[in-house]
């Protein structure tokens, strides 16, 4: 009789199913994971340690490169860290902004994570459905912030500029022309507002689309029901938070239970899940689209309606405008002071999260008193998770980890940081 | 015990009723409350914060270490007048200004190292942060806290691969995200943010190889911190010139 013996083979870190540079190592017993060990850091670049040399305001660009699917909320997490400890609270037009805003991330990230998962498992269609959606949603970045996706557009004390009066419609190439174009430029007739309101309206039936080629799928179920089950207490010990804690059926949402710029006053539901497998979080990450949609609608009502300041007239943290800087020689003296130098920070420490698509992204700020911070921390959501993967994976077949790591919903820039 | 606001008074009562001697020192910074445990507590208090029903912090949201080297330095004198001009600043080593041999000089601070945890209570939505001081700066070693929260796991590795605090207890205490074979603790505030070694391939070897790194540290902002009226009371001139 032959030896029989464990296989030990590399997952990536060159694997389309990887989602990035994610080296795991697997330990195989036929097909059945027996360990698997992930190594990361691939994608490190001391985030953290290069915001150490730099004014506050320098590195809300580098959040946006943590999770580069929800660039927005990582901005979030870091700026009402530095309001925290400067005591500055944004205007209310601010917050509402950045309530839209954060949810046009989440339905951001969850497109691309239905498109991938869906990919992963061998569903081609749904990733092309995900991603013309996707691309309505980086027209709203770049309308507001001028880029697709690394906005830097909340700062300490509100948000950089309003929203613009007019959304920019889309010019006639060789290709885009006629009939096209006019379907493609038929939102955009108005102002951003109406264009993310007609968005909104339309992507509820989207939303439906993408359930008619998965929730009752046949090879879908065969592939997440029961796959990567974890049970309410582990998902607690092993520090899941966001869809990952909530398809486990712990009802713990953020914006709910400790909310943050204008989630108290937004009617929304949060969706749990009952048996903590990969079906129930792609339920709950289905649902949660749906209600994203939702606050969005309700936030463009009011701000339809309430005109006003998006950032606080306090000039030692916000510069002043253009006129007034060529006006006025106290104005100019700040502008320059504000972008040479940048603002103290108080001395203190603080620790803010909100709740980014992923889960609970937090950021951990000490300051000294000076003009850098002395020490950023942060807190993401996918780090915990992905360190439960051989707890997740283990007993599963090969083909199996493509589940898991589509569910885990992981992105490496926020992992490595 | 000092006074803390209403939203922290019940939590800060709780956790002087069942830690008791426990507890270095409890500070209220912005409505979140900080317990300094020392090392030798730090193991039972937290078994104690997750399992007392008046506590009952479940989850263990974050770890991270601090290096204290260097606290409140700054480079640029702000509260005299000098002759010097801009340039009087562009000398310094602040943080991101100097490679390994101008690397600033550990000398004798006490407790430079320090691990910060993040504790969310579900039960009573309410969170709590710890800090444990590691008392040997040239060995820091701290209790590992795997027993208690399972996700301390990659946080700790973490904190040993960019810090080289030692958790003991830990099963798998490996680097975790710097490079294999790597030298040194990168976030340590005498590592220069410019690194050590550079890698590219070589044609000729057909092989990665690693070099002593060749840029130059190019951090123009001083490090500036400001103690005077303006930032003080805030309330001066709030609004801005302009309002």
């Amino acid at each position: 009789m032959s030896e029989i013996r464990n296989f030990t083979m590399n997952f990536g870190p060159q694997h389309p199913a990887a989602h990035g540079v994610l080296r795991l190592i697997l330990e195989l017993d036929g097909e059945t994971v027996v360990r698997a060990d992930p190594h990361v850091g691939l994608l490190h670049r001391a985030t953290e340690k290069l915001a150490e040399s730099k004014p506050y305001n320098h590195s809300i660009g580098y959040m946006d490169r943590l999770d580069y699917v929800s660039m927005m909320c990582n901005e979030h997490a870091y700026v009402r860290a530095i309001e925290n400890l400067l005591e500055v609270s944004p205007p209310e037009r601010a917050q509402w902004i950045r309530t839209m805003f954060d949810e046009v991330t989440r339905i951001l990230n969850h497109l691309m994570w239905i498109g991938s998962n869906a990919l992963d498992l061998g569903a081609m269609a749904v990733f092309l459905y995900a991603f013309r959606e996707r691309e309505n949603l980086m027209d709203v970045y770049e309308a507001v912030s001028g880029t697709r996706m690394h906005a830097t557009y909340y700062r300490p004390g509100g948000v950089y500029r309003d929203l613009p009066d007019e959304m920019p419609k889309v010019a006639e190439t060789r290709w885009r022309k006629g009939k096209e174009l006019e379907r493609i430029n038929a939102w955009r007739q108005g102002s951003m507002l109406d264009f993310i309101e007609a968005f909104t309206d339309d992507f509820f039936h989207r939303v439906d689309d993408y359930e008619t080629l998965l929730t009752d799928n046949r090879i879908w179920k065969q592939r997440t029901v029961g796959i990567g089950a974890v049970s309410p207490e582990r998902a607690l010990q092993l520090g899941f938070t966001g869809p990952m804690l909530r398809g486990s059926g712990v009802e713990w949402d953020l914006r709910k239970k400790q909310p943050y710029a204008k989630y108290r006053e937004v009617d929304f539901d949060i969706p749990v899940g009952t048996n903590g497998d990969c079906y129930d979080r792609y339920l709950v990450r289905v649902e949660e689209m749906r209600q994203s949609a939702r606050i969005i609608k309700q936030c463009i009502a009011w701000l339809r309606e309430n005109p006003g300041p998006v950032i606080v007239r306090d000039f030692k943290v916000a510069p002043p405008t253009r006129e007034e800087m060529k006006d006025d020689m106290e104005a100019l003296i700040h502008h320059f002071k504000l972008f040479t130098e940048g603002y103290c920070v108080p001395e203190g420490e603080t620790y803010v999260s909100v709740e980014a698509p992923k889960g609970e992204f937090g950021c951990y700020l000490v300051s000294d008193g000076a003009n850098k911070p002395f020490r950023v921390h942060l807190r993401a959501p996918g780090y915990a998770h992905l360190a439960s993967m051989h707890e997740m994976a283990k007993g599963h077949m090969l083909a199996d980890i493509a589940a898991l790591i589509a569910t885990q919903d992981i992105v490496f820039g926020e992992i490595d940081r | 015990m000092t006074q803390f606001s209403t939203r922290n008074q019940a939590l800060a009562q709780s956790l002087v009723d069942k830690l008791g001697e426990r507890i270095d020192s409890m500070i209220e910074h912005r409505g979140q409350l900080t317990v300094e445990i020392p090392r030798d507590h730090w193991l039972d208090a937290a078994f104690m914060l997750r399992d007392e029903p008046e506590l009952a912090f479940e989850q263990l949201l974050d770890l991270c270490g601090i290096d204290y080297l260097g606290y409140g330095d700054d480079e640029w004198e702000t509260a005299e007048a000098t002759g010097q001009g801009y340039s009087r600043a562009a000398d310094e080593l602040g943080p991101g200004r100097f490679s390994w041999e101008e690397r600033p000089e550990a000398g004798e601070i006490q407790n430079r190292f320090a691990a910060v945890v993040q504790l969310l209570s579900l039960k009573h939505n309410r969170r709590l942060s710890l800090r444990c001081y590691a008392p040997d700066n040239e060995f820091p070693v701290l209790p590992s806290l795997i027993e208690v929260w399972n996700s301390v796991n990659w946080y700790e590795r973490e904190a040993f691969d960019l810090f080289g605090i030692v958790f003991d207890g830990h099963p798998d205490l490996r680097r975790l995200l710097t490079d294999y074979g790597f030298i040194g603790h990168p976030f340590r505030k005498d590592f220069p943010l410019i690194g050590n070694v550079t890698v590219r391939y070589d044609e000729d070897k057909g092989r990665v190889v690693y070099e002593p790194v060749e840029i130059e540290p190019r951090v123009t902002v001083a490090r500036v911190v400001r103690r005077d009226s303006r930032y003080i009371d805030k309330k001066l001139e709030g609004t801005g010139s302009g309002a």
